[in-house]
């Protein structure tokens, strides 16, 4: 049984259209990856499903309910949270400030707690009075994802995690998914960074030019047909 | 001229301009929305306070708690119904449509309530007085400079210490995200242009003991109020503050000198700030 689920999802920017009809599934507990170029409509079909962009409503299904018509404040209050590309942390607000503001105005229940952010990532603790964006760029990206976390969502949807990151600090950052997805969260990964994508999903689909041009299960699908599904020509 | 006496009072006088300010200040800091109509607003205030105590002759403390929630609603109201439409890209609609409700409620309160300039009686608090050695320190303009520091203080604490100003300077920093949050952007100026109004509530209940007020007089007061926020550095309380103390003093100063400078030697003070530092004295640091 799907717990989000995108059907003939399409977005456009003025006249630009983005997304021409992609189908997308997303199991209770499972980690699905979506890979492809710059400019693939990763980030627009993220941004579809989190309210950030307003679509038509039947095109976006969520624990049986139409949710592609509502706004991003009424998406997260549902269970759905988004770690923003480019991390998007509040300069105005502390590190703890900006754990805290993922659960406004709600009074969630769950694993993810201030402690438990603290517990998965430890040098948080350190810095939790300091502005957020004084840290580094990793560790503004486990803001981001604590920020995300603490409001329990059953979906998390990240935005191109790896990017900007020395490849050192993308593997720590990894390193927490398990922990993640041992709450029973489902996640969506998107990334240009294959290689990480691949090695925590469950199943992965692959874009380009707003449409899925190849899905699967990592490990049954060739390097040479991701090659072709992510640029669209096969190498020689 | 008594140095220390005309000091004092300049400082207590700034404790109006700064309660002027406050709401002000909060507004343009979360929403960068410059409020034409705010010194109208408190004009507006200073008649309902009039009003419940000419008709059901309280105290004016007890009216202007009254006139606080009623405040708190219009504001809320005229935000999520009128002014958010106006907030975008385009700095020019939100001033069009402010400039627009300040002509709106003059006339209304023109019609409403004559061009007669009146004034809330405090009893004998007006001309109550405490000594101090050789300066004699009116009880009301002492109120009013303590209730401006009270003001001050409990901004602060609202928006570093409580849940709701986190949505505040988050919302201000960045609203989309901010939406990814589960903060609703439109309630969340709504509440501020509230929490302003309240602002303007209390510093009308001064304004309306100090001295009479009739439905014109408005705009100057948003220009006090302006140069008091300016003075201070956008978006800082404490400076809104001693912007409002500066003004205080220099318009009191220049009175002492010659009552012809008074308003001119505020604006002069202005001025001078400006040319010093363009961006006020306490400026934000994160804009």
């Amino acid at each position: 049984m799907a717990l989000l689920e995108t059907h003939g999802l399409t977005a456009f920017y003025g006249d630009f259209q983005a997304l021409f009809g992609v189908d997308l599934v997303l199991n209770e507990g499972e980690t699905v990856a979506v890979i492809g170029a710059n400019g693939a409509g990763k980030s627009t079909l993220l941004r579809s499903i989190s309210g950030l962009l307003r679509n038509a409503p039947g095109h976006i299904r969520y624990d049986n309910a139409e949710i592609g018509a509502l706004s991003a404040p009424d998406v997260v209050r549902l269970g759905i949270a988004m770690v923003p590309e480019g991390r998007k942390l509040f300069p105005s607000l502390s590190v703890e400030e900006n754990l805290l503001i993922g659960k406004y105005g709600r009074s969630v229940s769950g694993t993810w707690t201030l402690d438990a952010i603290y517990d998965l990532f430890p040098v948080l603790k350190e810095r939790r009075s300091s502005p957020g964006t004084a840290l580094s760029g990793g560790q503004q990206q486990m803001v981001a994802i604590g920020r995300a976390l603490m409001s329990n969502p059953r979906v998390l949807l990240c935005d191109e995690i790896s990017l900007g990151l020395a490849p050192v600090v993308v593997k720590d950052i990894y390193a927490a998914f398990p922990r993640i997805r041992a709450t029973g969260a489902s996640i969506v990964i998107i990334e240009q960074d294959i290689g990480q994508a691949l090695k925590v999903a469950d199943r992965f689909y692959c874009m380009m030019e707003g449409r899925v041009t190849l899905s699967g299960t990592p490990g049954t699908v060739s390097r040479e047909d991701i090659h072709a599904a992510y640029f669209g020509a096969h190498k020689p | 001229m008594n140095w220390a006496d005309t000091i004092i009072q300049g400082v207590l006088l700034g404790g109006l301009y700064a309660l002027f300010a406050a709401g002000l200040s909060l507004v343009f800091g979360i929403m960068r929305l410059v409020n034409l109509a705010h010194g109208d607003l408190i004009v507006l205030a200073a008649f309902l306070i009039l009003l419940l105590v000419s008709t059901l002759g309280l105290n004016p403390f007890v009216a202007a708690a009254v006139a606080l929630p009623v405040m708190f609603a219009i504001g809320w109201v005229l935000q999520y119904v009128v002014l958010n439409r106006t907030l975008g890209d385009d700095i020019l609609p939100p001033l069009l449509v402010t400039f627009g409700l300040s002509v709106v409620i003059q006339n209304g309160l023109l019609e409403g309530f004559s061009a007669d300039s009146r004034r809330i009686s405090a009893g004998s608090l007006e001309t109550a007085s405490i000594q101090v050695g050789p300066i004699s320190i009116g009880t009301m303009p002492l109120l009013t400079f303590l209730s401006a520091v009270a003001v001050i203080v409990a901004l602060n604490l609202v928006f570093y210490r409580t849940s709701l100003g986190r949505a505040f300077r988050a919302t201000s920093d960045d609203s989309s995200t901010a939406g990814l949050m589960g903060i609703r952007s439109e309630r969340i100026f709504a509440t501020a242009t509230g929490i302003a109004m309240m602002v303007v509530t209390i510093a009308s209940l001064y304004l309306g003991t100090r001295a009479n007020f009739d439905p014109t007089q408005g705009p100057a007061r948003l220009i006090y109020a302006f140069e008091a926020v300016i003075i201070g550095g956008l978006g800082s309380f404490w400076g809104t503050l001693a912007g409002g103390i500066i003004m205080g003093v220099a318009q009191t100063v220049g009175a002492a000198i010659n009552p012809e400078w008074q308003i001119l030697a505020g604006h002069i003070a202005f001025l001078l700030v400006l040319l010093v530092r363009p961006r006020g004295l306490f400026p934000r640091a994160v804009d």
